[in-house]
This record gives structure tokens, sequence and C-alpha cells, in this order.
């Protein structure tokens, strides 16, 4: 009963869907008043009725009612609560479901942080965002039902994908799908502008704030998703350049030289046309990425699902989606003012440069992702891009980005003097030549840790000195008092890059492994640290069993850190079998110790990792999100709800 | 020309530049890091490189695996059900290695042959994480090596009719057996 509950609820949802996305666009273009205020009921009822049928999902999956095909395939009764909720979005149907209740929480999220705005710009902006939904609405109900019923319904469910049963994963998605979706916000504000002509510095600034929060989640969503990858999927690697992770990599990419844009497009009036573009093609990738993650037309790690006639479905979505978007740019874009002139030297140019740096970027990771599906329709045979190849590519184009970077902040608006701003630069150019020059020296000649750690101190440095510009001839707390929050964000956010890169570098460059046999009582030493392998021992988990090894370690300094646990598990239902990492977390470095395979006489082979930094790889990430975070909760953006 | 002009002349050109260089190096990057995939067919007709990194699909032979002392080396076949390839990898397999399993591991092959076989040296194996996944590559490379396995028992099924027609039935029973 319940799931047709929530099946009906689905339905119900489409037709305001369908009212949703034609009578507040209509009612706009008559100016008729009542029309364009049925946007906000509407968004509303949309609302009840996804939420309706998503915690009917969620309760079946509670209540263990194998008759629904979705349960029976990804819960099972032993499976612990927490992951039993998880699982509703664990796979295809429930992950899209999760989707649609998301777009219309960001539907409602506009509807109600728009009451300063013009009503006609709301009920188009919402209209749009109606269209998407009824697209995500069609694709469920016809071709991913999550309430299909499976006749006879059997005892017991298949169970959850084991590598999914882990708290970080039970969040990565909805992150990433807040990230993801967000950029429906932006998308649907620039499709309302270009259909009114009202693109100024005004829909700028209106855009800003969204933009910031959806590349919040999204910088959250991809860090999880790499923190997972870490502990979880094995064998400690934290970036592996999959099709999934670069699907979610590019709208960040993207999402990133669009909030900087709207900078400029708000505070100068320039670039409008780039701005519009950059946005359209936000959202347009994270359906790519949607797409490209469940169609299964790319081989990866994740291609957990696949069903060619959802991938038909989803393709003719995106042609439509991102086909519809250029058109209407095509048409109404050339109608766009150019904005104020600035001189070559100047933020205005820097800003651009930094533009272009990350576009393209997203271009050869997207050639790099999509290059073997091309060459299979072409038909010259199976390939893959490997790792190297991103490698090579983007690390080159990162670092004029960093330095553009670090310089931008300290430069003028419209026109500014070369000698001014490498007066400015002094001092953090100063900082990171000796920061360089003295690893050059510690770390025995590796140019490549010089350079990446010197630009991430040049980022620091100038992050400073732009405090320090500001705070002169004043007295210190009363000048940081009045300095913006956005200001404190966008800093914070750039220290984040900064702490991120000295993290990839250190992980990188000066990880130690050994991958080994070792039998009970064996010692081996790893960069300072002494493990001793204590042996294996069997240990029954709620719906595994498993081998638990035990690993103690000492420090350098000859001080006891304690036992590593790492598992060997076997999911009972699927008889799947799982490595689960023993982790020794620390701030400047990270021991792992992995249970690979049972030998004889009780010895085992084991993978022990020394790695340096990796933390600051996630930090960086976190700070990045706190920093955009920090700027939305300016006063200036500080959508006024009252008036 | 006007400063104007000449300025935005001046950035065109720049960022022309740029992308230009950005895309010559992506290019190149992409042709030196590109792996072909080859099934065990395929690499025994010598369609593999020789000393270049390739991925090599297909089932990993029951009763093929063996592990040296080390308790790391680790000798396998893998199969397509018409051919096989000796595999030697030194490491860690993936949790979802083991025989019957689809695989695709990346490695090359330098000409030798290993107990008559021709010997790949995997520098990676991956396996999917699912345990009913079977990497659509391997997939088609089965299929297509049993398509042409039925071709020929069916060409061979011709000829043997043909044949019958002319033999004597007792001679025609033996070449059924030695066809075998």
């Amino acid at each position: 009963m319940i799931p047709e509950i929530g099946n009906f609820s689905l339905i119900i949802a489409l037709a305001v869907a369908l009212f949703l996305a034609t009578v507040p666009l209509y009612g706009a273009q008559k100016n008729n008043l009542q029309l364009m205020q049925f946007s906000r009921y509407a968004v509303v009822a949309q609302f009840f009725f996804v939420l309706v049928s998503f915690l009917a999902l969620v309760y079946s999956f509670t209540i263990d009612d194998f008759s629904v095909r979705y349960i029976a395939t990804n819960s099972n009764s032993a499976l612990p609560m927490i992951y039993k909720i998880s699982a509703v979005w664990g796979a295809h149907e429930g992950s899209f479901l999760l989707w649609l209740l998301i777009l219309s929480i960001w539907s409602m999220a506009v509807a109600y942080f728009s009451k300063s705005l013009p009503i006609s710009m709301t009920s188009r902006v919402l209209a749009v965002m109606g269209m998407l939904s009824i697209g995500f609405l069609l694709f469920i109900i016809f071709t991913s039902n999550p309430f299909e019923r499976l006749f006879p319904a059997p005892m017991d469910g298949r169970d959850l994908n084991p590598l999914l049963q882990d708290p970080g994963l039970a969040i990565h998605p909805p992150m990433l799908y807040m990230g993801y979706v967000g950029f429906s916000v932006v998308f649907s504000i620039t499709i309302a502008g270009l259909i009114s002509g009202q693109l100024d510095s005004a829909w700028a600034r209106w855009s800003r704030p969204w933009t910031v929060i959806a590349w919040v989640f999204l910088t959250l969503g991809i860090a999880l998703g790499s923190w997972w990858a870490y502990y979880e999927l094995g064998w400690g690697g934290w970036w592996f350049w999959d099709p999934v992770e670069n699907a979610s990599f590019m709208p960040w990419l993207i999402g990133t030289a669009l909030l900087h844009s709207l900078i400029v497009t708000e505070k100068r009036g320039a670039f409008k046309s780039w701005t519009v573009l950059l946005s359209l093609i936000a959202f347009s990738l994270s359906l790519l990425g949607t797409f490209l993650v469940r169609s299964g037309v790319l081989v990866s790690v994740h291609a957990f699902a696949s069903d060619p006639t959802r991938g038909s479905f989803i393709l003719a979505f995106l042609v439509f989606v991102i086909g519809g978007s250029l058109m209407l740019y095509a048409i109404r874009g050339s109608s766009m003012s150019g904005g104020g002139h600035f001189n070559l030297f100047s933020k205005d140019t820097f800003m651009l440069l930094g533009n272009i740096l990350l576009s393209v970027a997203c271009a050869m990771v997207l050639l790099g992702t999509l290059y073997p599906l091309l060459d299979q329709m072409i038909d010259l045979g199976k390939l893959s891009v490997g790792e190297p190849y991103f490698n090579a590519v983007f690390v080159p184009i990162m670092l004029p980005a960093l330095v553009i970077m670090s310089m931008a902040p300290l430069m003028r608006w419209k026109s500014d003097r070369f000698e001014r701003v490498f007066k400015q630069m002094l001092i953090p150019l100063a900082v990171a030549l000796s920061v360089g020059i003295a690893l050059f020296f510690i770390e025995k000649g590796s140019v490549m840790i010089s350079v990446s750690v010197g630009l991430a101190a040049l980022i620091v440095s100038s992050v400073v000195m732009s405090f320090i510009n500001r705070v002169k001839s004043k007295s210190v707390g009363s000048a940081l008092k009045k300095i913006p929050l956005s200001f404190y964000g966008m800093n914070l956010a750039h220290i984040g890059v900064a702490v991120f890169i000295v993290g990839v570098t250190f992980t990188e460059s000066m990880s130690l492994q050994k991958d080994l046999r070792m039998e009970q009582g064996d010692t081996i030493s790893l960069g300072g640290y002494a493990f001793t392998f204590e042996g294996a021992d069997s240990h029954q988990g709620p719906n595994y069993i498993a081998y638990e090894g035990a690993v103690s370690i000492i420090d350098p300094e000859g001080e006891s850190i304690g036992v590593l646990t790492p598992q060997k598990r076997v999911y009972q239902v699927r008889g799947m079998p799982m490595t689960e990492a023993g982790i020794d977390a620390g701030l400047f470095r990270d021991l792992f110790v992995a249970l690979a395979e049972q030998l004889e006489n009780g010895a085992w082979s084991l993978r022990i990792y020394y790695k340096p930094f990796i933390r600051w790889i996630w930090l960086g990430c976190i700070l990045m999100a706190l920093g955009g975070f920090i700027a939305v909760m300016d006063k200036r953006y500080r959508l006024r709800v009252a008036k | 020309m006007n400063p104007k002009r000449k300025n935005r002349l001046i950035l065109v050109l720049l960022i022309l530049a740029g992308v230009g260089a950005a895309v010559t190096l992506g290019l190149k990057a992409l042709d030196q890091n590109l792996l072909y995939f080859f099934s065990p067919t395929q690499v025994k007709a010598g369609e593999a490189p020789i000393d270049h990194s390739f991925r090599l699909g297909g089932l990993v032979s029951n009763g093929s695996v063996q592990r040296e002392k080390d308790g790391l080396t680790i000798h396998f076949d893998i199969t397509d059900g018409a051919e096989t390839i000796a595999v030697t990898y030194t490491g860690i397999l993936p949790d979802l290695f083991r025989e019957g399993q689809g695989i695709v591991a990346t490695g090359k092959i330098d000409g030798s042959t290993k107990d008559g076989k021709t010997h790949f040296i995997a520098e990676e194996v991956l396996a999917k994480h699912d345990e009913n996944y079977m990497p659509p590559q391997v997939q088609e490379a089965l299929d297509k090596a049993h398509e042409d396995g039925k071709k020929k028992l069916a060409e061979n099924a011709a000829a043997d009719a043909a044949k019958t027609a002319i033999q004597t039935t007792e001679q025609s029973a033996a070449q059924g057996g030695t066809a075998q």
C-alpha cells in the first residue's frame, strides 16, 4: 500500500510540475499577477508530493518490504538501520528520486528567498526549474520506478552493495547532488534572464549566492567521495581520474570559473555573455555527469548500474536541455551589452585569464573522459585514457592559475600599474622563493615539490598581504571588523587551495608503500615506524564475516601508537569480499594497513602505507567550502526577506 | 588602431596562444597515454604491440592461479574461450579477483612465451566492484570468441555432412570421433 502511495504522489507531482512549468511563464508574459503567484504554491505542492514519495520509499526500506523490486535488490533484513536508509539512494532508481527531492528543495529555497525580487523574474525561474522536474519525473516514472513490485516477493533482499555500507558514502551522494542540482538554480536564473532579456548586474548579484552555495556542496561532495575512495576502495589512493570522478570535477571547475566571473559581471558589468555561457555549461556538465555515471557508457569503478534505455532517455534530455539553452543563448546572447572597458593590466584581465585556465582545464578533462567514447563510436578499437594523461595536462594548466590567484586579489579593477602590484607582491614573492629554495635543499632537488609548495606559500602570503593593506593605519581590531565577510570567505577559500596543494604535493611525492608477506610476529619498518603483524582472527559482523588482523605500531621515538585492526570481510548475502583498511590518521601523516590475502600457515600478504600530509587534501577542501559559506553569509547577499 | 582595440587584440592573441599551447600539450599527452584493449584471441593473432602497455581482458581460467613463495607473485591464465594467455603479476590483487571472474589487466608482452602460451606481464589487475559485473569489453570478447567457435563448429559439421554423403557410415563415424 505504502509503495503505491509513493508512486501515486510521483504522478501527482508530475501533474503539478506540468502546471508549474507553463502557467507562471504565461503569467509573466501577460503580466498577470495571479498566474505568476501560482508558481509559489505549485512549488510547495510539488515539494510536498515528492517528499511523500521519498518518505514512502524510506519507510518501505525500513520495514523490509521486499515485494518492491528496488528494495529486494538493494537491501536485506540483516542490514543495519542506517544503511537501510542510505540504501534508498544506494542505487539508480532511488538516487534519481533523491535528485528530484533535492531539485524541489532548491525550488522551495528559491521561492522563499526571492521575495525581494520582481515576481515576474521569480515565476520564470521557478517555471524553468519546473521543466527540469518534468524531465526527471518522466524519467523516474517511466524508466526507473523505484516502487515497481516484484512478484512473488522474495524472502529476503539481495543486500546493499557492501562498498556502499559506509557512513561516508551515506552522505556523499546527497552532498554531491546538492551541488549538481544547485547549479540548476543559476541555470534557471540565466534562462529566465535570457527569456526576459534582463541580464544586468542585479542578475549577477542574485546569481552569486546560489552559485557559491551549490559550489560549497559540490566541493564537500567531491571531497567526501575522495575520502571514501581512500579508505573504502582499499588501496590508499585519493583520486583516480576515473570517469565518474571527472564527471563531478568538471562542473566544479566550471562552477569555480563561474563564481569568479559573476564577481566581474556584478562589479564591472563585464564578461556578460561569458558568464551566461558558464552558467549554462555548469549545469549541463552536471547533467552530463549524471548521464556518464548512470548510463554505463563508460567503464568505471563506479558504474554501479547500467541500462541502455535509461541512457538514451538521459541523452535525449541532455540534448534538449543543452541544445535548447544554447539555442536561446545564440538568439538572445547578441543583445547583451559589452560593459565597461578595462586596461590590459587590471584585475578584470586577470580574472578573465583565471577563468580561461579553469575552462581549458575542464575541456582537457572532458576530452580525456569522452575520448574513449568517441573512439568507440568511430570504431577504432577499445581504448582507455590513463591517469598520466590527466596529470600531464592538468598540472601545467593549474600552475599559472595559481600565480594568477595570488595576484588578482591584490590588483585594482579597470586599470592598475605593474610597479604598484609588483611592490605589493614583493614580500609574498620573497616568502615563496625562500620556501621553494629551502625545500629544494631539504628534499634533495625535487623541483616539483619546491614549485608547488612555493606557490602555496605565495598564495598564503599574498592573502596576508591583502589583510595588511586593509588594516593599514587603523587600529587592527576595528579594521578587521569593518572588512566584509565575503573578503574573509574569499581568503579562507584561497588558503584552502594552498593547503590542498601542500597535501597533494607531499602525498604524491613522499608516500611510502610496501606490499609484503608477513607471518605472525614479523616486523617491518616503513618511514621510521615499526609495524608488527600480530596475526589475524575471525570476526563476526552484523551481515558479514571477517578476518581481523592486528598490526601494532611503534613510532620513530620508540613509543607505541597502538594496534590497527584491518579487516578482510565477506558479506554473506552477496558473497562479496571487501577490504577494510586500518588507518591511524594524523595531521602530518597517515599510517594505513590493509589485509590483502590469506596465505598458508596463518601468514597474510599486507599492504602498508606511510602517507604524509594526506589529511591536508580534504582539510583544504573543507576550508574552501567554509570560505564559500562565509562569503554567502555576507550582509550584501543576505537576501532581504522583510522589506 | 586606437588603444582600446589594441588592448583587446593583445588580450585575444594571448588567450589564443595559451589555449593553443594547452590543446597541443593535451593532444600530445593523450597520444602517449592511450591504452588499447585486446582480447586473448587478438593477442594470439599478433594484433597487440610488443613492449608497449595495453589492456588484456578475459576470464581467469579455472585452476590456473599459482602463487609463488613470496606470497605476492602470482601466475594465472586469462582466456576468452578461444585462446589463453599466461599472466604474471606481482602485487596485491583486487578483492574480487578469483578463478572464473572477468578481469582486465594492464601490462605488456615482450614476445616471450610461458608454458607454450604468450606471456603477459601485468602491472595492474582490475576486477569490478560488483560480483555480477562483467566488463563490457570482456563480455564482447567472450561473445565474439563464442560466435567464432560456433561458426567453426557449424563449418566443420557442414564439411562432415558433405563427407558423410560420399563416405560409408563407419568411416564418417570414425571422422566424427577425430573431429572432437
